[in-house]
């Protein structure tokens, strides 16, 4: 009898077994059993202490029960064996009185609680490099995206937070992100994964082909740039930027020929702050000054916004007269 | 031939097509008309394009009347399909053609566009070639003008020619009021709140990009087409950059 108990699968398993659950990792008990890892979890979800006991199949004691579970232990050691079935019948009474009352709720809480501590735990070194073997295994597709040529994918949140978005997927090769092509995924909670996961994911692991980090400029959306951008035709002319039909997104997929020349302008730059005056022209402005000085910013801030207004759709109201050359207003 | 005599004549000639219309997989193909199939100036070429041509028109017409073992019977109907293809190909950029498969549109029968920020704009099929056996059909997005993999491996194996380079830009030459608004709404990878450097820069130079194009465009007196102006300028300023694992901000 209670050995079959034994052998059935545990919780985590049989919850990453769901059909839709195919993207989740399966958290070590270590993990979960270690309270630093669940700081804050306590107020996030109801029925907290039966939802954990349920993750780590673990029989639930009432509280009230504190003071007697000393005494029962003490009892189970004087009777090992014969006696054990009557103490083991004992306890799946107590939970069955919990299955009338509220086991819906606790499961509910326990695939929430599941959910937040596996947000935690990819971004952990041991859940990262379970996500690595997940990803190499192609477990969560590949780019939808024709020129990503089948770049593998990773799940990913829009939110922290619960109850905002379903998992998304995000593609190293053109940074951007998408749907999951099959509709049972779009009942699992983005914040399942989280915002982080997967760009921390490709900043640890630069050694992969399609890395995307500071150190490797060069790998940066080998999906986008030259070639990798459609270019719309009819009968083999190219449609025209002017045409009301003519492409405006090009820029979404855009690279600069030699990535480097991001972090080389920004360096020129940095090494030259003194320099207050600094011309904001166009070519020099392919990359933001992004030193997080205010001025700066507020500089940068007004010449787009004189831009937007110059482009007629702006209703904000500048008070100054549209600029054409591109030369900032402050300093 | 008698169950045929009390069906209406449209029932009665649309046969084959109907039942190629709805078998699964092809969802993406539009009828042709009987007219359009029945005028030769229109299959121009074809004949050298698809083996058995004429039986392969006559089963496509539903005046097939050949007696024949199985294996020419498939030969037939697959020359059957490839010529309903190739003509479809033409058909579709017609006005009838584009009617019929702008209704679909509408349907979203050709999908809708994967990436998040396009907001489930429908998609239309196009091929990256005109000659066929080349390349399979792909869905061509609007509001991010980017091509994607049919999900369905049914539809990823259908020849791209059999809709071709021109015509989801066509539709939107004749149908612009179909065109979507463009969003410059886009993601932003972070790690622990910290917007990416690397990422963020490349972000920010498209940006200037599209910024350019926009004063292109406005001196030009063009519309932009775009819907949320003002969006990225709240959302670029307010996260901090993350330059490497170490977490250092940009300072
Ligand atoms: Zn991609
Ligand atoms: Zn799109």
């Amino acid at each position: 009898m209670s050995s079959s108990s034994q052998d059935t699968e545990s919780w985590i398993a049989s919850f990453c077994g769901l059909l839709g659950h195919e993207y989740f990792a399966e958290v070590s008990e270590d993990f979960i059993e270690d309270d630093f890892n669940l700081t804050g979890l306590q107020s996030q979800v109801p029925m907290y202490k039966e939802a954990l006991e349920m993750i780590l199949d673990v029989e639930p004691e009432d509280d009230e029960d504190e003071e007697e579970e000393e005494e029962e232990e003490e009892e189970d050691d004087e009777i090992l064996g014969d006696e054990r079935p009557a103490g083991y019948r004992r306890t799946s009474d107590r939970r069955h009185l919990r299955i009338a009352s509220d086991l819906s709720v606790i499961e509910s809480s326990a695939e929430l609680l599941y959910g937040l501590i596996h947000q935690r735990y990819i971004t952990s070194r041991p859940g990262i490099q379970q996500m690595a073997e997940k990803y190499e295994m192609q477990h969560f597709g590949t780019c939808p995206r024709v020129r990503c040529n089948a770049c593998k994918v990773l799940p990913v949140g829009l939110n922290d937070c619960p109850g905002h978005e379903t998992v998304k997927l995000f593609c190293p090769s053109c940074l951007d992100v998408y749907t999951p092509p099959n509709s049972r995924f779009q009942t699992v909670d983005g914040a399942f994964f989280g915002t982080t996961f997967p760009s921390l994911f490709f900043m640890t692991f630069t050694d992969l082909e399609l890395a995307v980090n500071g150190v490797a400029p060069h790998n940066l959306a080998p999906g986008l740039g030259p070639g990798n951008i459609y270019e719309p035709r009819i009968y083999g002319f190219r449609v025209s930027e002017r045409a009301k039909s003519g492409p405006r997104m090009k820029w979404l997929r855009m690279k600069p020929a030699d990535v480097t020349e991001l972090d080389e302008t920004r360096a020129y730059w940095e090494g030259n702050e003194a320099d207050a005056d600094r011309p904001d022209e166009e070519d020099l402005n392919m990359i933001d000054v992004a030193d997080g000085k205010a001025a700066d910013r507020r500089k940068k801030i007004v010449g787009r916004r004189r831009r937007a207004n110059g482009a007629g759709n702006s209703a904000a109201a500048v008070g100054a007269p549209v600029d054409t050359n591109g030369v900032g207003a402050a300093g | 031939m008698d169950d045929f005599n009390s069906e209406t004549d449209s029932d009665y000639t649309s046969y084959w097509r109907d039942w190629f219309i709805s078998s699964r997989g092809n969802e993406y193909f539009c009828e042709i008309d009987e007219e359009y199939l029945t005028d030769r100036f229109n299959l121009t070429g074809l004949n050298t394009e698809v083996q058995y041509y004429q039986y392969a028109l006559d089963l496509v017409t539903d005046v097939f009347d050949f007696d024949c073992d199985d294996e020419m019977r498939e030969q037939i109907e697959k020359s059957a399909r490839h010529l309903y293809g190739l003509v479809h190909a033409r058909y579709i950029v017609t006005t009838r053609g584009l009617a019929k498969m702008l209704e679909k549109f509408k349907k979203s029968d050709f999908g809708k566009c994967p990436r998040v920020m396009c907001e489930s704009q429908p998609l239309l099929p196009m091929g990256q070639h005109d000659i066929p056996n080349t390349s399979p059909v792909k869905l061509y997005c609007a509001r991010c003008e980017d091509l994607y993999n049919p999900k369905s491996t049914r539809h990823a194996a259908i020849d791209g020619a059999y809709f071709g380079t021109s015509f989801h830009n066509i539709l939107f030459q004749v149908y612009p009021a179909m065109l979507p608004p463009k969003s410059q709404k886009r993601y932003h990878p972070k790690v622990f709140g910290f917007k990416m450097h690397a990422a963020a820069a490349l972000s920010r130079w498209q940006s200037d990009e599209r910024d350019k194009m926009k004063e292109r465009l406005r001196v030009a007196r063009v519309e932009t087409g775009f819907e949320d102006e003002d969006e990225e300028l709240e959302d670029e300023d307010e996260d901090e950059e993350m330059e490497g694992f170490e977490g250092a901000t940009v300072q």
